[in-house]
């Protein structure tokens, strides 16, 4: 088969009618589309649109309910990867699914062979990677150990381990999440070049811009159903945003606001856990400001989090709330002294997934009323403030005693909002507080941050989006390995300048200067 | 085939697959029946009968049940709060020894003093046990299964030397026995005639206590934090180190209390088979119960009537009695998949 001509393409995938229900719910309502040879095709949606689920059952996670799904003209067998990937369809998800232990060559071909054969063609297999990483521009060091490489790098051998398979279409689940704009930049090439190979890639995101710069067509999810099928040539960022949500989205609106006194200070923090680094780290945060802080995932932005979360005890430096420096930050302390703290990853730290709502909200003050008194828990207190939360902060839920983790992940993080804010912090750290969320949560979320800032909290935002970070924050600050630059006024900033800075070539000055 | 997770748990699968699970395990153990060569109907009967089917069978279940309530509990507390205690089997001696030393005349004390006192001592010896593990792990990361598990051999040796030393009893004609505890030290018969004792009742109000704390208190709800995810609890403020530190205490000394109770209810003197392995049948107890401390109950006698009744039935039906083991294993089995039926669905394709 010749690369695509100038002729109509021929649909390499079609999708009919397909859908899936998980009890009452409608995940995907006959949803039909297509996929041309050559071509780059959007699926937009919010989380919770269906997008994934759709990919899934493409790809034999999931069983469609109805509908059916034709490859090259041929019928593919529905509920089965294995079938999935003998037809040329890979998939590259979200979070990475590599061995880290093994180097990345063995991590390609690992699958790929019998698994009742003693030798393994480590040598042809070799040959083969290298001439897919030139043809396509994805190099990478075959012997390096998958632990030691970046994100970026590993993105790259996890797209070398579907094209090894031999996939004819590739389906990239939000692909950008972890990349530096720059790094971006150089996925959408890669993607290209693909596509003039003859390739098909699905570009899965939530993120207008991102298919706006890749994409020829797009897909546009809403509630399970498709609500619109647009040529990227002839729509537009408010078209889109719109049919994605269903409604006009609000700008985040920053009124200007004197700073305040300060209510943070960090003074010459250092700390480390294995091989990340937090090197004489100074900042002040002041109230009514929001002080973003924004490097690629990995310099020491969770470090720098846990210790002002009070989980990282640092090796020097001082940490000083609202005038009164704390000589052993724990959590509780933290807390105590009016530092509100919302938490990297909701699953893992911000909530306890198998505990009630209740039992979540109350988690960060339960040893004292009015949640317990001598020892004993007030249920119908810790029931008041989780009812006050769950209607103060709009969360979705089917009652306070099911269990968090049934929750969507904008209403987890709705709940912690309700936690956090309950207490009109002085400081707050938001870290990373809008990732994985869909476009209405992170307009919540955003509304949020900035009445904390009217009110007179001061915000330490620490984001990879820089987008969000340039439409917030008052003043950034970088950090790349452990150093954290001297804060800059947004004023005058650009996304290409905090991209430099963000992979360590610094703007001007001494970036390491405190 | 695939597992879905079900959206929504009814009532009448949350109690229809346990049901079903015991129904499987009693078939398991119907078809070993018949290759021993005996009718399951009338094994299964002799079964029912000698565990439940009269007033003297009946206590002679709930008496076997007491010390397993003990160790059922232990297990529970601990594993709600994902401290993997496997050494209820030590911490059960443990209990059972500061009993002979403190009750075989050390302290001459009246009852309503000297039995307080020395529930207070077992429990003190079975918490210092698992203290030290739970500190190991909590501290340096130590895997508290291997711990406390390789303890228990420790432990029964240094039983089987203080049997042999100081504990021996001289009048005991050269086992390896302890003298009886005194009149004031234990723990009366419900009912003159019975071998019944008090130590059912306290195990009992162990049952509601645990429960209690598990919903009510500031601790419980520690507990159950951290067994979910110590990670979110840290973060969210909750002293783990110290919590689990907690469990362990409460776990060792509700096992020690096992052993307390047992020779003070039941034996009156320390041996070396005091106990047939009630440490590990408790740590199925709690499996049974799914870890809720009221479930330990019923989980308890459960398990001590199925032992109960098979020593009964192979007196008259001449199949061994380990066919009681094979029973309980297989219902631990078959409950662990009723579980997760309830919270899956499996999909054919």
């Amino acid at each position: 088969m010749t690369a695509s001509t100038t002729a109509q393409p021929e649909s390499v995938l079609r999708l009919s009618r397909i859908t899936k229900r998980f009890g009452a719910l409608i995940a995907n309502d006959a949803i039909s589309l297509d996929v041309k040879e050559g071509e780059i095709v959007g699926l937009l949606g919010e989380n919770g649109a269906g997008k994934t689920t759709l990919m899934s059952i493409l790809f034999g996670h999931y069983l469609a309910d109805e509908g059916e799904i034709t490859v090259r003209g041929e019928a593919l067998p529905p509920g089965s990867p294995h079938a999935a990937i003998a037809a040329g369809i890979g998939m590259v998800h979200q979070h990475f699914t590599l061995a880290d232990n093994l180097p990345v060559l063995d991590n390609i071909i690992l699958g790929a062979e019998p698994l009742w054969q003693l030798t393994s063609a480590r040598g042809a297999a070799r040959a083969r990677v290298h001439r897919l990483a030139q043809d396509f521009g994805l190099e990478v060091d075959p012997d390096a150990v998958v632990a030691g490489l970046t994100v970026g790098e590993r993105q790259r051998v996890e797209i070398l381990k579907a094209l090894y398979r031999e996939a004819r279409i590739l389906i990239l689940d939000e692909p950008t999440a972890v990349l530096t704009p720059q790094e971006s930049a150089s996925l959408f090439a890669t993607l290209k070049r693909f596509v003039a190979h003859g390739l098909s890639v699905i570009f899965i995101s939530h993120k207008l811009s991102e298919i706006l710069a890749a994409c020829e067509r797009v897909y546009v999810l809403r509630s399970g159903t498709l609500v619109a099928e647009r040529a990227v040539a002839g729509t537009s960022r408010a078209e889109l945003a719109e049919l994605m949500v269903g409604r006009p989205l609000p700008q985040p609106k920053v009124e200007p606001r004197a700073a305040g006194e300060v209510v943070l200070e960090l003074h010459d923090i250092s700390a480390n856990r294995g091989a990340h680094w937090l090197r004489n780290v100074g900042l002040e945060l002041r109230a009514g400001e929001i002080l973003g802080v924004a490097g690629v995932s990995g310099n020491g932005q969770t470090l720098l989090a846990d210790v002002i979360s009070g989980t990282l005890l640092p090796a020097t430096g001082t940490v000083v709330v609202a005038g009164a420096a704390i000589a052993q930050p724990t959590p509780r302390r933290m807390v105590t002294m009016g530092v509100g703290r919302i938490p990297e990853d909701r699953h893992s730290e911000g909530l306890i997934g198998d505990m009630s709502i209740t039992e979540n909200v109350m988690a960060e003050t339960y040893d004292a009323p009015p949640f317990s008194r001598r020892g004993l828990i007030d249920w119908r207190a810790a029931r008041a403030a989780a009812e006050q939360a769950v209607a103060a902060y709009q969360v979705k839920c089917q009652g306070l005693d099911g269990p968090v983790r049934l929750l969507s992940g904008g209403n987890m993080q709705k709940l912690i909002l309700g936690r956090v804010m309950a207490r009109s912090p002085r400081v707050v750290l938001a870290n990373q507080p809008t990732r994985g969320l869909d476009v209405g949560a992170v307009a919540y979320v955003h509304e949020q941050l900035l009445a904390a800032r009217a009110r007179g909290a001061g915000i330490l935002l620490i984001s990879e989006d820089l987008e969000e970070m340039l439409s917030l924050a008052d003043r950034i600050a970088v950090i790349h390995r452990g150093h954290l630059s001297a804060p800059l006024a947004r004023a005058g900033l650009s996304i290409g300048e905090l991209g430099l800075m963000m992979a360590g070539h610094g703007s001007g000055g001494d970036v390491h200067a405190a | 085939m695939r597992l879905e997770p079900r959206a929504e748990r009814s009532l009448l699968l949350t109690l229809g697959f346990p049901l079903l699970a015991l129904m499987a395990a009693g078939l398991f153990a119907a078809v070993l029946v018949m290759l021993a060569g005996a009718n399951p109907f009338t094994v299964f009967a002799l079964i029912l009968k000698g565990s439940l089917g009269s007033r003297f069978a009946l206590m002679e279940t709930l008496t076997r049940a007491t010390p397993l309530i003990f160790t059922g509990l232990a297990a529970a507390v601990a594993f709600r709060a994902k401290l993997w205690n496997i050494g209820g089997e030590a911490q059960f001696y443990a209990g059972a020894v500061m009993t002979v030393v403190f009750g075989t005349g050390l302290l001459p004390l009246p009852a309503p003093l000297l039995i307080p006192v020395l529930m207070f001592a077992a429990m003190l010896g079975g918490a210092a046990i698992l203290y030290a593990p739970a500190f190991l792990k909590t501290r340096f990361g130590v895997d508290e299964v291997v711990t406390t598990l390789l303890f228990n051999f420790i432990f029964l040796l240094f039983v089987s030397l203080l049997l042999e030393g100081p504990l021996k009893d001289p009048m005991g004609l050269g086992w390896p026995q302890s003298k009886k505890v005194i009149a004031d030290a234990q723990l009366p018969r419900l009912m003159k005639g019975l071998r019944l004792h008090w130590g059912f009742v306290l195990a009992l109000t162990a049952a509601f206590v645990v429960w209690f704390i598990d919903r009510r208190t500031v601790l419980g709800y520690e507990m159950r934090a951290v067994g979910h995810n110590a990670k979110a609890a840290h973060f969210a403020g909750i002293p783990v180190a110290r919590v689990i530190a907690k469990t362990a205490l409460i776990s060792g000394g509700l096992a020690a209390l096992g052993g307390f109770s047992e020779v003070a209810g039941l034996k009156g003197n320390l041996t070396l088979d005091l106990s047939p392995g009630f440490g590990y049948t408790g740590i199925v107890v709690a499996m049974l119960a799914l870890l809720n401390p009221l479930g330990v109950i019923a989980a308890a006698v459960f398990v001590a009537a199925v032992f109960v009744g098979a020593d009964a039935m192979s007196r008259s039906a001449g199949v061994p009695s380990y066919i009681a083991h094979v029973m309980v294993a297989a219902s631990l089995l078959t409950m662990v998949t009723a579980v997760m039926f309830t919270r899956h669905r499996l999909r054919w394709r």
